[in-house]
């Protein structure tokens, strides 16, 4: 017991070291918030998901791409075909060559992935002032407590700070200084559910999104591990208890000499 | 093998036991293979290992129908498998986790042999390919870990390849060599995918040649003492499987924790960052099973010479090279370094409190590892790895010795002490 106990000790300070190297930087320490996809039996929030993509839509994606997410994915967070069709069509993208052998656009359709806002990294930071804004489909993966962490960042903003010029004093961010400018504020957006679009709402909302974006199949990995140590559980018990029965005549034995 | 002389019971079966006596071997294997009857539960960590290497072994397979060994598509290639591949996510989460069940098990495997003193007379060899099994199995790992071309994949394997750039002379060739180019890059990923397929099949060769090792004098056991006669045996089947079998349970319990509820939490973020080789990441670590390994390599910070002049012999980085795989290559020869006739540490009272004395150390050089080299943590990083060598080097050749073992018991049968001698 002793040996088990101090295996288990030692264990837990090694894990110790190692998430405090992944979460030494400068930066503040992001806030702490619960998640409907945490836990056991977590899910991802259909409103939330849903209102969250209309933020990535109707700002994020002005400069991220989420380039892993093809549009019939929306038919996984609650869209109608029909609805995420419709979205596919609001966009360009490049279509086959034509017969002279010459490229040609046509609308989006459901097997084609959300478009990036810019061709390529080059054209990108041309946008940004020299900063390239990251492809957002596996941030939340990409950070540690990624949803914390993008959470805080949305909604840590401080005015009053002295930064270089056309940066934003962040303290989430490593070296506090970033070159996204404040991208959300309350009232932004009017959501289509009639939900209130405060700073926190939407910051929320868009975390949530993102998190699916980045781990899709998260309900069905949680479902499927329901079963999986369900099974598990049963089965460990009847192979601890065979396992006695077989043992029984020679544990047995050896007590009687 | 150890002979066994089952005959098979059907007409069929005899036929082909005369023509290839497959039957008999596998009874030989894990029928009747007499096995002492007081093995504990440390001894399933070695059939565990055999299972998580075939749990490797599939996943892998299954994973490498779908990937891309390309620097231009293996970090989309992943994704691709997690997303839209049927079943790809838990494909790859059991991969990713396997490996890290997979150094768990075999760390255990190999303690529990120091412990028991599973390495001494008659059973040198089958330690010595345990020691080869783990140098594989951490290649392998190495270069599987590369595969996703993420920014952790990128960065750790250019620092771990430039470490034989340290090699006076031919360091730069070799690593041009171990590249395929200047740098790490598309070359590097094709051959590291290749021997990633490759080594796991060298590993279950040599894992062969352990079992046929094993067999031949058979299991140790805790009392360390060796097998008198049929009354301290059991047949492997059905108590040796029974028992193994609930230990891959509760195993698979724990590694389906890791897959179904925190698929991520071993792994390191930033390898969720495609590869930039003009972006560094602020700290690179390797994965937790190099831990103590990585900070054997960077105990050396000073170069070794004639002080006061600037003739160097070695330099500091290589130095930790020699270091690191010494600390591993010495396990080959700790048969002969340690002296003292008596194998389990159940009675040898001091090498007992200077065993656990090692495990602490092994801990607190993961530790070390997993840190930023700030501080006081270099100089404790020094002296931890000094100590890993005092443990081999000096404390096992005197301590076999010095130290008065306890009386052993007569037999596993009949585990009461002799009377005096
Ligand atoms: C006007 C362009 C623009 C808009 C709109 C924008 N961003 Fe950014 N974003 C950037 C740039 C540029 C960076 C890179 C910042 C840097 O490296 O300093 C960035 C970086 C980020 C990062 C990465 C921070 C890190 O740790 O590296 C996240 C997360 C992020 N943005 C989320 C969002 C979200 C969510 C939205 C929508 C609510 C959004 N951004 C809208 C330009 C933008
Ligand atoms: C792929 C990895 C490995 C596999 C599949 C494997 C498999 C096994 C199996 C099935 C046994 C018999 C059961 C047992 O006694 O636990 C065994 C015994 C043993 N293994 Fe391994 N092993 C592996 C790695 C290693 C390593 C890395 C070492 C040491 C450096 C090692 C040292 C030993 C020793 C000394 C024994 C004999 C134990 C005894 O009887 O006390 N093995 N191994």
């Amino acid at each position: 017991m002793k040996k088990i106990l101090l295996a288990v000790f030692a264990s837990l300070m090694m894990v110790g070291a190692v998430s405090s190297v992944q979460a030494a930087s400068d930066a503040e320490h992001p806030k702490d918030l619960s998640w409907g996809f945490e836990g056991f039996t977590g899910t991802y929030d259909r409103g939330a998901l849903q209102r969250g993509f209309q933020i990535y839509k109707e700002v994020c994606s002005a400069c991220h791409g989420v380039k892993y997410i093809a549009f019939r994915n929306l038919m996984e967070i609650g869209f109608s075909e029909e609805e995420a069709k419709a979205i596919a069509a609001e966009y360009i993208v490049a279509g086959d060559l034509d017969e002279y052998g010459d490229p040609t656009e046509r609308a989006g359709k459901l097997f084609d992935y959300i478009p990036s806002p810019f061709p390529n990294d080059i054209a990108a930071r041309a946008g940004n002032n020299g900063a390239l804004p990251p492809d957002l489909s596996l941030m939340i993966k990409a950070r540690p407590n990624g949803a914390d962490y993008v959470y805080s960042l949305l909604t840590g903003y401080e005015d009053g700070h002295e930064v270089a010029a056309g940066m934003s004093y962040n303290s989430y961010f490593a070296g506090s200084e970033i070159a996204m400018g404040q991208p959300l504020f309350d009232d932004q957006v009017l959501y289509a559910d009639g939900t209130e679009a405060s700073l926190e709402q939407m910051s929320q909302d868009v975390v949530v999104f993102l998190a699916w974006a980045a781990e899709p199949t998260l309900e069905a990995r949680h479902k499927a591990g329901f079963k999986v140590i369900s099974f598990l559980l049963v089965l460990t018990i009847l192979l601890y208890f065979s396992n006695k029965k077989v043992w029984a005549g020679i544990k047995a034995k050896k007590k009687e000499d | 093998m150890a002979g066994s002389n089952y005959q098979p019971k059907s007409k069929l079966g005899q036929w082909i036991e005369y023509r290839l006596p497959i039957f008999s071997l596998i009874d030989g294997l894990f029928g009747s293979y007499p096995t002492p009857k007081n093995l504990n539960y440390w001894w399933s960590f070695g059939s565990l290992a055999g299972i998580a290497l075939v749990v490797q072994i599939i996943t892998g397979i299954v994973l490498a129908m779908h990937y891309t060994p390309d620097t231009s598509l293996a970090f989309a290639s992943t994704e691709h498998i997690m997303r839209n591949v049927n079943y790809g996510w838990l494909m790859r989460y059991v991969h990713a986790n396997g490996a890290s069940m997979f150094f768990i098990i075999v760390y255990v495997h190999i303690f529990r042999g120091l412990y028991y003193g599973s390495y001494k007379s008659p059973r040198e060899i089958l330690w010595m390919l345990g020691v080869v099994i783990l140098l594989l199995m951490m290649a392998t790992a190495f270069m599987g870990y590369v595969l996703p071309w993420g920014q952790m994949s990128f960065w750790g394997a250019t620092v771990i390849t430039n470490l034989f750039g340290a090699v006076p002379v031919v360091g730069d060739s070799i690593v041009a060599w171990l590249w395929g180019g200047f740098s790490v890059d598309n070359a590097t990923l094709h051959r590291f995918f290749s021997l990633h397929y490759l080594l796991p099949f060298v590993i279950v060769g040599v894992v062969i040649m352990h079992i046929w090792a094993l067999h031949q004098h058979g299991s140790n056991n805790p009392l360390g003492i060796d097998v008198k006669g049929p009354q301290d045996t059991v047949p492997f089947t059905p108590y040796y499987t029974a028992k193994d079998l609930y230990g891959f349970a509760v195993f698979f319990l724990v590694f389906a924790y890791f897959v179904f509820y925190n698929p991520n939490f071993l792994g390191h973020p930033d390898n969720y960052i495609p590869a930039n080789p003009l972006v560094t990441p602020a700290h690179i670590v390797p994965e937790w099973y190099y831990l103590p390994f990585y900070a054997i390599l960077r105990a050396i910070t000073f170069d070794i010479g004639i002080p006061g002049t600037d003739i160097v012999f070695i330099t500091a980085k290589f130095a930790g090279v020699i270091l690191m795989f010494a600390s591993i290559l010495i396990l080959l020869v700790l048969p002969w370094l340690d002296t003292s006739k008596v194998r389990s540490a159940k009675f040898r009272p001091i090498y007992k409190q200077l065993y656990w004395l090692l495990v602490i150390d092994v801990f607190v050089l993961g530790y070390v590892g997993a840190k930023p080299p700030e501080g006081i943590l270099p100089t404790v990083g020094l002296i931890a790895t000094a100590y890993y060598f005092i443990h081999f080097l000096v404390i096992m050749p005197i301590l076999g010795k010095k130290e008065k073992p306890l009386p052993l018991p007569e037999s596993i049968a009949n585990p009461v002490v002799k009377s005096a001698e």
